[in-house]
């Protein structure tokens, strides 16, 4: 999965205002400085008063389609518990879904960064992307100030398994 | 990844990767108005220093393009597909006219219809006006034809349409880009040319016939150019396709040997019946309608269709095997996602809470508050287009039985109302219907749907510096509104029911404004003054 040859899928799934975008944004980041192709997609607008919201990231060695065909996702990123089910056709047979209710929250530094708790899950698959890279992506998409919020809450789902 | 010096690889959207285009075209304006999913371009212009204006609607945003670039600017003109139908009327006659400035532009179209009213092709608008028009198919052609765009804009004089779709607009590629090798933009100045600019009939009609011999020479150009673009496969299977539907196309069936058109208007003929002339099957596979099939068709070019159930919504990587596979069999529905809803504390609920108490006929309008036609409100019963409110709750009252009449009341956001409400206003004092009329503006101080845009009611400029502020009370009170008032909406609820009471009651004409900052804005306040 790790081979620059094929292409690793991810969805990310949440609800507006949970910071689906932020992480997909920091996972997009982290794979494109560490030299892949890498496409996202995800639709704004309407969908981002309170609705369901996806973002799919794919990289490798050269990517076309930019969305995620159901049944090619490599990873399910949940960051709202409520949005699996609706989400699990995304999955390959063989994929993983990664949920935010395996994270125990009372740890967080604070409750709104969950979001990067989920993503650190996803860390330990993706040995491709050096602990730094995810450091750096995770510093230059955030603002300073969350900084010391959203990096132990990394750590808390990269520790999670 | 980075070979040449001053190669630069970015992570861009396609908004993103047209903005920086722009920027590195040294296009003197930006100009537009906020709609998804074109939004972003003038904000990431803005940013990478560019000047960039929000307009107050979609026409005048084209007409101050036009203008500029007669004054020989380069322009970069952005809005949603729906936005083009507002400015379609100076659109039309500037392909006659022409430009001396490269004017590129932006049409960004909703396939799906992620968050819009219809999901109309503007390919249509490219053949119909007679204007060129470039699809690229990711962020890095988005940059590229952006910039080739303002090249063809000067080479022929005319208006370029560059059309985007919400996957381009909003997905984020590679983009490798150097400062562009392009002729310098020319020094801005007027040069008096009646005959090419003032279009009444006798200087139209050969404005006319020199627009058709523009085209002629574009769709040459366009032959031998490095739009159309074959990717070689297997010999006996051909995919003609554009756009963002060229990835699908090439992931789901990477054997096929496929025409990628750049340029969708004029199109490279001769370089389509050759390549439809060496495959064994050839296929159209396109987005939306069937644009390019026609187009084939019509010049006696014998190709395969995508079955009609594929004109509705995005096309994806599993519909186009099923369009290879000619599957018309039903598709899955995708499961229900959580509604979008008003967000917790919106002003906006309240007039809805009160309106559907109160079982008012509601004609709507575009904007977050369109969501008030969904629980726990439903209370909305049309919404059409940009400032439809208030016209389709004019017909209304001017035809229905007195008791329904009297329930009618138009309901318009603040930006909606600038962009083309006004025209409505002054129509209900014209047009008085007999039993009067009510129009709520429901004021938030913002384009918020779209993200929080600036527009000529908040009293400041896309960079949030300040700029002067239209007053809906004034502007009321000049249009003939016979009451014009002004509610705060968690202060005033009960003041604002009463009134409303009243003017069911009555004949009169009455403006309400109901105003209180969206509680996003906040937010942006707080971010644009730290800056």
């Amino acid at each position: 999965m790790q081979e620059k040859a094929s292409v690793t899928s991810i969805v990310i799934a949440g609800i507006g205002g949970q910071g689906v975008i932020t992480i997909s944004d920091i996972l997009a980041e982290a794979v494109f400085s560490s030299g892949f192709d890498v496409k996202k997609s995800e639709i704004h607008g309407m969908s981002q008063r309170g609705g369901s919201v996806t973002s799919d990231i794919r990289f490798g060695e050269k990517v076309y389609s930019p969305s995620v065909p159901v049944g090619g996702a490599d990873f399910l990123l949940v960051v709202s518990p409520d949005q699996l089910s609706r989400n699990q056709r995304l999955l390959k047979p063989d994929g993983l879904a990664l949920s935010a209710d395996r994270i125990d929250s009372a740890q967080l530094p604070n409750a709104r960064s969950i979001n990067l708790a989920v993503l650190g899950m996803l860390a330990p698959h993706l040995p491709a992307i050096a602990a730094t890279t995810w450091e750096q992506a995770i510093r230059s998409v955030m603002p300073e100030k969350l900084h010391q919020t959203a990096l132990p809450a990394f750590e808390l789902g990269r520790a999670c398994q | 990844m980075g070979h040449r010096q001053n190669t630069q690889r970015l992570l861009l959207s396609g908004n993103q990767a047209v903005a920086l285009a722009a920027k590195h075209a040294g296009v003197a304006l930006g100009v537009g108005y906020p709609g998804t999913p074109s939004t972003e371009i003038l904000e990431n212009f803005s940013a990478y220093g560019g000047r960039a204006e929000w307009a107050p609607n979609e026409k005048v945003a084209l007409e101050v393009g036009i203008g500029a670039a007669y004054g020989r600017a380069r322009v970069l003109v952005t809005m949603k597909h729906v936005g083009v139908n507002v400015a379609a009327d100076p659109l039309f006659t500037a392909a006659y006219t022409g430009v001396d400035g490269g004017l590129v532009l932006i049409s960004a179209d909703d396939p799906g219809m992620a968050s819009s009213q219809n999901e109309q092709d503007n390919r249509h608008y490219a053949k119909a006006a007679g204007l060129p028009m470039l699809e690229p198919a990711d962020s890095a052609e988005a940059y590229r034809f952006a910039l080739l765009g303002f090249e063809i804009s000067e080479r022929w004089r005319i208006p370029v349409m560059l059309r985007m779709t919400t996957r381009i607009c909003h997905s984020q590629t590679v983009v490798e880009c150097e400062e562009p090798k392009m002729p310098p933009a020319l020094e801005p100045g007027y040069e008096r040319e009646i005959k090419r600019r003032v279009m009444i009939p006798a200087y139209a009609r050969p404005a006319h016939r020199e627009l058709r011999r523009k085209l002629a020479e574009i769709a040459a150009f366009n032959e031998t150019s490095v739009f159309p673009q074959v990717d070689q496969g297997s010999r006996g299977l051909g995919i003609v396709t554009s756009g963002v539907t060229y990835q699908y196309v090439r992931e789901a069936i990477p054997e096929a040997t496929v025409l990628k058109l750049g340029m969708s208007h004029p199109l490279p003929m001769r370089k389509i019946r050759e390549f439809a002339a060496d495959c064994e099957r050839c296929l159209v596979i396109e987005e939306g309608d069937h644009y390019l099939t026609d187009e084939i068709r019509a010049a006696g070019v014998k190709v395969e269709s995508k079955p009609e159930t594929y004109r509705f919504g995005e096309l994806d990587v599993a519909r186009v095997r099923r369009i290879l596979n000619n599957d018309q069999s039903p598709e899955p529905p995708p499961p229900p996602g959580r509604p979008p809803q008003l967000c917790q504390g919106c002003p906006h609920r309240v007039a809805f809470e009160i309106l559907r108490d109160m079982k008012c006929i509601v004609t709507g309008d575009i904007g977050c508050y369109t969501l008030g036609v969904l629980p726990p409100f439903e209370a909305m019963d049309t919404c059409l287009c940009m400032g439809g409110s208030i016209g389709v709750g004019l017909g209304l009252r001017q035809v229905l039985p007195e008791t329904q009449a009297r329930k009618v009341v138009s309901v318009i956001g603040d930006s909606t109302f600038v962009h083309s409400g006004i025209t409505g206003l002054v129509e209900m004092a014209y047009n008085r219907p007999r039993t009067g009329h009510t129009v709520l503006i429901l004021d938030n101080d913002t384009t918020a749907m779209t993200g929080l845009q600036e527009h000529p009611g908040t009293g400041r400029l896309l960079d949030y510096s300040p700029a002067s502020r239209l007053d809906y009370e004034a502007l009321g009170r000049a249009v003939g509104m016979d009451k014009v008032a002004l509610f705060d909406p968690h202060r005033d609820q009960d003041k604002l029911r009463e009134a409303l009471r009243e003017a069911l009651q009555g004949n009169q004409l009455n403006l309400f404004i109901v105003r209180q900052p969206c509680v996003l804005a906040g937010r942006k306040a707080k971010k644009m003054n730290e800056r």
